[in-house]
């Protein structure tokens, strides 16, 4: 099986590559913790602390220890599946990030599917008809989408369409009070509703996922529409789609068929840069939108030196990168037979 | 909590109560009525148990609404209106009597005989002794607060019978019996915790920490930490009034902006702790109580490790430059109470007092040519970014104004986690802000944190003997005790004319109400959920 199929064992032979690169992360995560200003056990301690009580408090989080122990505590706890307590939130951070990654997840995904939805057919006509009013109307969106940052895109939704307009729900994280959340099976709202049939807290969901989803969708359409347009116009001037148009090929099988699937592989590659910038963006739409996500739980964290969370976040990042890289190098030959796997 | 409650026992519990709403799929608007009250705050909620290490301030809401103590403080209306704890009345609330002995040493309390834990198991003084024993031997900022009232160790606390419970003390103090209204001291379930308790966690710190147990008038029916805390009413609550409210919803939302967005359109009913400018100009719109935070000052503070504040002329130089006015309209809006501007000679014991410093550049420059350096120097004023809403403001008006008398001053901000340890542990920064504020409301608490040598909150490394003395001699004496008051006097004059710590203002506790009345300041900055009413 393994010779018979080169993707399985390209991909195996790439997972096998990342190794390495997770042990990496994991040294230096510990060390830039480590490397970080600030004494969490002082601030841990409470607001009246005295010597002896902060002195308690670092036995209590294995801070007295030194750090090549505390080092190796880590690492053995992690092999075990241990990520540690978030003295933040009050509870392993595997926990914390089982619940808060599908959160950014669910969010950035829509986010992104909105921005492709809207950019990609944006940058195809602006394409096809350059220095038209279709042209001209791409890259204003882009202009503002990348000039508007996203703190100020969303404070000002609210403001209009929730506060001046009411017409959004109020911007109170993934649910309302007002409903439970669903059963916990992937951690998106979204399927999670969906699977239990409950579609009331399907549609309270989505409501509340507009807003935010509209604001990075704003950010992200930037990149993916200039992309598309760019990487078009090259795709149409060049002689393959001369020659087909000499052959007589309908305009509609020349646009989608030859020139939008030779356009998509740098789109693509954007739409993977994107993704890992926008879960970066998604720190402040947040924090605006009480997004229970996993951004404002790392900067809470590192902002009181929570050792164990920022590590973990850390970690699952690098995993969530791993995985993702691996995705598009395997869209790539999806979309591109000629780029194969047989060259690695 | 949140792994025992599923969707289906979570419906249950509120259908088993006639009186209490369920959680509807959809629930509309008007149903939300009065039995529901929504409260957002940007602060987190970490653990539902204050003994546990690392818990927030936010956490301590739980202590105070789900659980009792033997005592508490009763209620007196605050000047600029609305309500606010009353720091001399003690009230029952777990205790329904309690007797002091002649020497003071020994403190009776009888429990009411109908006291329940949720559970239903009455609350006998078994519970209270093993409530009081863990905050003692926990460690950390428990045993720290315990100790404040002279409560040290588990030999101190006695269960006579089931409703007499005896406090043994060293001293008499008159701080022991406030110590035990404050969050710390409160009463849990020691049969529901100790059956959850192993060997390596005696205490049960990790089966409180997600599950309250206890007697108080809200229990907790969902947490969600980073997202919501839902109280529900215990309808068997003897220790004060019933609350008026059957649930409250308290959500947590980062962005000042949102919180504002959504009490000034009357989604949420409280939103707590908002900045003051967001209170100064929601005034006209909501109602809004801006409490002065009780025995708490946002202080300058020269630190006597640097050696040009060691001159009690530059002292008093820069006392004399810094802008008050413009320093309580830029970083307060107004919001709080002046700390300047006051008679030299002391007549009363209230604390915090204005100051006999007014903004004078002449005459600070007078201080400046008589001291030993008439051509300035140069000095870092330290803020923290986490405070930055009132340091920035402040220090950058205190930066010009001693730019005026020969002080060059660099601003440096240092990061929120680093802060504590700079400030406070180490006391390394030569001019920087502070803020400490008492728990307990007396004058001498205050000195004892911050103007006594090596205290946590003595930044400014000052030490004067007399000031040792004195705060030693007031600390456990009875406020009207004849030596008391000319102690007090006295102590106030000497930190005033010294000034390790030069007083700014009184800051103000802010909270926006829209459709809740009742609500109460406390002395812990927390939400008491208990006096609310919805209108």
């Amino acid at each position: 099986m393994f010779a018979t199929s080169p993707r399985l064992r390209a991909t195996v032979l790439r997972v096998a590559q990342s190794i390495p690169v997770v042990i990496g992360v994991v040294i230096i995560s510990f060390l830039l913790t480590r490397a970080l200003p600030g004494d969490p056990a002082v601030y841990f301690a409470g607001v009246a602390a005295n010597t002896e009580s902060i002195e308690q408090t670092r036995v209590a989080m294995g801070l007295d220890k030194p750090l090549i122990h505390q080092f190796f505590v880590y690492v053995g706890n992690l092999l075990q599946g241990d990520l540690g307590q978030s003295l933040t939130s009050g509870r392993s951070v595997a926990t914390d990030l089982a619940k808060r990654l599908p959160a950014s997840l669910e969010l950035t995904l829509t986010a992104l599917i909105l921005a492709i939805v809207i950019a990609v057919p944006l940058g195809v006509l602006a394409a096809t008809r350059p220095g038209t009013w279709v042209d001209h109307l791409c890259r204003v969106i882009v202009t503002a989408g990348v000039s508007l940052p996203t703190f100020f895109t969303g404070i000002l939704l609210i403001y209009i369409f929730y506060y001046l307009l009411g017409i959004a729900p109020s911007p109170l994280g993934r649910l309302d009070f007002i409903y439970l959340d669903p059963d916990h099976v992937t951690g998106f709202y979204l399927i999670d509703a969906a699977l239990m049939g409950d579609w009331e807290t399907w549609r309270g969901a989505a409501k509340q996922l507009i807003l935010p989803a509209t604001t990075l969708a704003l950010f992200t359409l930037a990149p993916i529409a200039r992309m598309t347009r760019a990487a078009m116009l090259t795709a149409l001037s060049s002689d393959f789609i001369r020659t087909a148009r000499a052959a007589g090929l309908s305009n509609r099988t020349i646009l989608y068929r030859y020139a939008f699937r030779n356009a998509l592989l740098p789109v693509v590659t954007t739409l993977g840069m994107v993704f890992s910038f926008t879960l970066g963006a998604n720190v402040l739409v947040e924090k605006v939108f009480a997004w229970p996500g996993i951004g404002s739980y790392a900067v809470e964290a590192l902002v009181v030196s929570d050792y164990a969370a920022v590590q973990g976040f850390v970690l699952a990042m690098a995993l969530l990168f791993v995985a993702l890289n691996l995705v598009i190098d395997l869209l790539y030959t999806a979309i591109d037979p000629r780029i194969g796997f047989s060259s690695k | 909590m949140t792994k025992a409650t599923t969707r289906r026992n979570f419906l249950k519990m509120g259908a088993a109560g006639a009186s209490v709403l369920p959680f509807l799929r959809a629930m509309p608007a008007a149903a939300q009525g009065s039995d529901t009250l929504v409260v957002v705050t940007g602060a987190r909620i970490n653990s539902l148990d204050l003994h546990r290490t690392g818990t927030s301030r936010a956490s301590y809401q739980v202590g105070i609404n789900c659980y009792d103590r033997l005592v508490s403080f009763g209620t007196k209306p605050t000047p600029g209106g609305g309500l606010s704890y009353d720091y001399e009345v003690i009230e029952p609330e777990l205790a329904e009597s309690w007797t002091e002995s002649d020497d003071g040493l020994t403190l009776t309390f009888k429990l009411k005989p109908n006291a329940t834990f949720w559970d239903g198991r009455k609350v006998t003084a078994a519970d209270v002794k093993w409530s009081f024993d863990r905050a003692v031997s926990v460690g950390g900022f428990p045993t720290v607060q315990m100790k404040a009232g002279g409560l040290e160790r588990p030999g101190q606390f006695i269960a006579v019978d089931e409703e007499t419970f005896v406090i043994k003390l060293d001293r008499a103090s008159k701080l022991t019996l406030p110590d035990l209204a404050v969050p710390v001291p409160y009463v849990m379930n020691s049969v529901e915790a100790l059956a959850n308790a192993t060997e390596e966690d005696p205490w049960a710190m990790e089966y409180l920490h997600t599950t309250p147990a206890g007697s108080g008038a809200y229990k907790v029916a969902r947490w969600t930490p980073g997202e919501q805390l839902v109280y529900e009413r215990n309808d068997a609550w003897v220790g004060g009034e019933l609350p008026a409210v059957k649930r409250i919803v308290i959500r947590e939302v980062p962005s000042p902006a949102t919180r504002r967005a959504l009490v000034e359109r009357g989604d949420v009913q409280i939103a707590f702790d908002i900045p003051d400018k967001d209170a100064a100009e929601l005034a006209d719109v909501v109602d809004v109580f801006s409490t002065p935070v009780e025995n708490c000052i946002h202080c300058l503070c020269p630190n006597f490790a640097f050696e040009p504040f060691q001159d009690a002329d530059v002292r008093k130089a820069i006392a004399y430059a810094i802008p008050y006015e413009d320093i309580f309209q830029a970083a307060a809006y107004g919001r709080g109470l002046p700390m300047w501007g006051g008679e030299e000679e002391i007549n009363d014991i209230a604390w915090p007092r204005k100051t006999q410093y007014y903004t004078d550049l002449e005459k600070a420059k007078e201080l400046m040519a008589g001291s030993s350096y008439p051509d300035g120097f140069e000095v870092p004023l330290s803020i923290s970014l986490d405070l930055a809403s009132w340091m920035e403001p402040t220090a950058l008006l205190v930066q010009e104004a001693l730019g005026k008398i020969g002080i060059t001053v660099e601003i440096e901000k240092i990061p929120g986690a680093n802060w504590r340890t700079a400030v406070l542990v180490e006391k390394r920064l030569p001019l920087h802000l502070e803020n400490f504020g008492g728990w307990l409301n007396t004058p001498d608490y205050y000195f004892f944190w911050a103007y006594q040598d090596g205290h946590l909150f003595n930044s400014s490394n000052y030490r004067n003997e007399e000031v040792e003395e004195l705060t030693n001699a007031t600390l456990h004496m009875a406020m009207d005790d004849p030596e008391y008051a000319p102690k007090i006097k006295r102590m106030f004059e000497i930190v005033l004319d010294e000034l390790p710590r030069i007083p700014l203002y009184q800051p103000a506790l802010n909270v926006a109400a829209n459709g809740a009345e009742g609500y109460e300041f406390w002395f812990h900055r927390q939400l008491d959920s208990r006096p609310l009413k919805s209108v």
